[in-house]
């Protein structure tokens, strides 16, 4: 009982840190620009489908495929980005609600339409395959891989936000993002840049995620719930905070589907809702 | 302090003007007539018309009116439609009882949540009605003794004042359905053209200012969202009666997402919006029925995107635009 609680809680723990690559993204660049991207899962679908075409298509190995995901998915972003959102960013709430679900779910039908609407699986390498004997215990090998890329990139982006010129111009922007642009920064181009990064973040945790939970046309929409609550919950522009809440999320998530299958979801509804009422900031949201 | 209802001076005058009946809106109703000698074989799409035009009335009341961007109206819409389920099962299938009873019970689950949504903005508000609607939707699912689960519920309407039994060509139930939407225009009317309707615009313009000139917005978003929250129940329990079925469906962020679309569609901020976004969106899903929902959902996306980018305020923003004062 206790071993099997101890494999369920870190099967949780490996789907909240793919939730972490997912989200992180939209946490920052929500709170950059307040541009409330729907669209964000669209991307990380998009990362997805580019890993499918690379391994099946190209026979790129797997590991080479992935920073293909987080290019493909990053640089498509930039250019919706420098074309259609930046119209928006003062175009209030609905708008930008209403434009980025308008892109779920085109980017939904394009992928139908190519793909076809069935599951799209993806053969991994044998070493990712089958599981790590640990005390007794089994641990999936691609959990644990995904944990080991999620803290990773949880620690390049501490690193990079906390230690670099450019993560200094990010926070700047965060804070205040008129101070900035008065204090001579480039806001427009770096939260494109971010934009991109973020986005090729999603990328890459939808090409991580086929394992996980599969891709299909509507990952979009399925996984933008998960991302919403991720970054809601987290609070905006707090990458410590994404990390909690997508790790949190996830043990309830696999914990409550395990443990409680009839109230899974419900479970994790309530304790958004509850959450937020609260702290309608988030948890580690400062404003 | 509370805006009172002014009775006498130029406000009154002005409040009275604008709710003045234009021709163009008889004209309309009496179009609404039409369907019963143009198209019989299509009352029951109409029917359905008249639904989604009241539901989309009830969310422009609190997304066009009052600025709650919500994505999660359906849990009204599906509350009323078990409700009104519910009570035909348990033996009461009077079908005008049915519509209070879904209104009151739409209303106070309104109310209750009402707490909450008044309390949060921006993300956290969208993710709060998005989070209750799909809460809605799962408890739903997991007490299927009481509400069918994914199989739903048949049930069996009485006649309408105990003559009219709801035929097969909905000859009733379209008619029902018509003049329920009518008094909810009506109604609605009456709020948006009030100097209540007013502080709510206030509000969506810019909530920091409003308490500053002594409006209690807190009480006023509640107000409207328990009035949204019944008028969604009664179009969902409108739903239950006409078509003598209630499912999942009702609840699920499918219908949320629909309907701000119609409205979106329409044009928000006008009460016809919803109505003749309605009118376009069924129809053409009607038409357009042959095709694969994905696709179908390619051209909602591209036009909403459109919508956005190029004709904000929708057709009837677009037709206002066009021709000044003649619509409103």
């Amino acid at each position: 009982m206790i071993g099997n609680l101890a494999v369920v809680l870190f099967d949780g723990f490996a789907f909240g840190m793919l939730l972490f690559v997912l989200s992180v993204g939209l946490s920052v660049t929500l709170g950059l620009m307040n541009f409330t991207n729907l669209a964000h899962g669209a991307f990380g679908m998009l990362g997805g489908y580019a890993v499918v075409v690379a391994m099946r298509d190209l026979d790129i190995p797997f590991l080479l495929s992935l920073p293909l995901a987080f290019l493909v998915a990053g640089l498509v972003s930039v250019v919706f980005e420098r074309t259609i959102f930046r119209r928006l960013y003062r175009a209030g709430e609905l708008n930008q609600v209403l434009l980025t679900i308008g892109l779920v779910f085109v980017a939904a039908a394009t992928m139908a339409y190519f793909f076809g609407t069935g599951q799209q699986p993806i053969a991994l390498p044998a070493y990712l395959q089958g599981y790590v004997e640990l005390g007794g215990l089994r641990f999936g090998a691609y959990r644990i891989f995904l944990v080991v890329v999620a803290l990773v990139i949880a620690g390049l982006l501490v690193f990079g936000l906390e230690h670099t010129r450019f993560g200094a111009r990010v926070r700047a922007a965060v804070d205040n993002q008129r101070v900035a642009q008065g204090l001579g920064l480039n806001v427009d181009a770096i939260f494109a840049v971010t934009f991109a990064l973020g986005s090729g973040l999603a990328g890459l945790g939808g090409a991580l995620a086929i394992e996980i939970v599969g891709l299909d046309p509507s990952f979009g929409f399925h996984y933008l719930v998960y991302v919403l609550i991720v970054v809601a919950v987290g609070g905006l522009g707090s990458i410590g905070g994404s990390f909690v809440a997508a790790a949190l999320l996830g043990i309830f998530d696999v914990g409550g589907k395990y443990f409680v299958p009839d109230m899974g979801a419900f479970l994790i509804y309530l304790f958004m809702v509850v959450i937020l009422f609260v702290r309608p900031v988030g948890l580690f949201g400062k404003r | 302090m509370t805006v009172e209802m002014t009775t006498s001076g130029p406000a009154a005058t002005w409040l009275k003007r604008r709710s003045r009946i234009s021709a163009i809106e008889i004209v309309f109703w009496l179009a609404t007539l039409l369907p019963f000698f143009l198209f019989p074989s299509y009352l029951s799409l109409a029917s359905q018309i008249a639904i989604g035009a009241l539901f989309a009335l009830s969310v422009d009341l609190i997304l066009g009116y009052a600025g709650i961007i919500t994505l999660g109206h359906a849990m009204f819409f599906g509350i009323g439609a078990y409700t009104a389920a519910i009570l035909a099962k348990h033996g009461w299938g009077e079908p005008l009882t049915g519509l209070v009873a879904a209104a009151v019970v739409a209303g106070a689950v309104g109310f209750v949540t009402s707490f909450i949504i008044v309390r949060v903005q921006h993300l956290a508000l969208i993710m709060i009605t998005l989070g209750l609607g799909l809460l809605t939707y799962e408890l739903a699912n997991s007490f299927s003794t009481v509400t069918g689960g994914t199989d739903g519920l048949g049930v069996t309407i009485w006649p309408i004042f105990g003559r009219f039994d709801f035929d097969l060509w909905g000859y009733t139930a379209y008619s029902y359905a018509l003049v329920i939407l009518f008094i909810g225009v009506l109604v609605a009317r009456r709020i948006v053209n009030s100097s209540f309707g007013l502080a709510l615009t206030g509000i969506r313009e810019n909530s920091q200012r409003m308490p500053a000139i002594g409006s209690v917005y807190r009480t006023h978003l509640q107000k409207i969202y328990v009035v949204a929250a019944s008028m969604a129940g009664i179009a969902g329990a409108l739903l239950t009666q006409t078509t003598g079925t209630v499912s999942l469906d009702t609840l699920s962020f499918q219908r949320s997402a629909d309907v701000v679309v119609m409205l979106i569609l329409g044009g928000t901020g006008r009460l016809y919006g919803g109505i003749i976004g309605a009118i376009i969106f069924l129809v053409a899903r009607d038409r357009l029925s042959d095709m694969n929902p994905q696709y179908w959902y390619f051209w909602i996306g591209l036009l909403l995107m459109a919508i956005v980018l190029v004709m904000p305020g929708g057709i009837l923003g677009g037709l206002s635009r066009l021709f000044g004062r003649f619509v409103r």
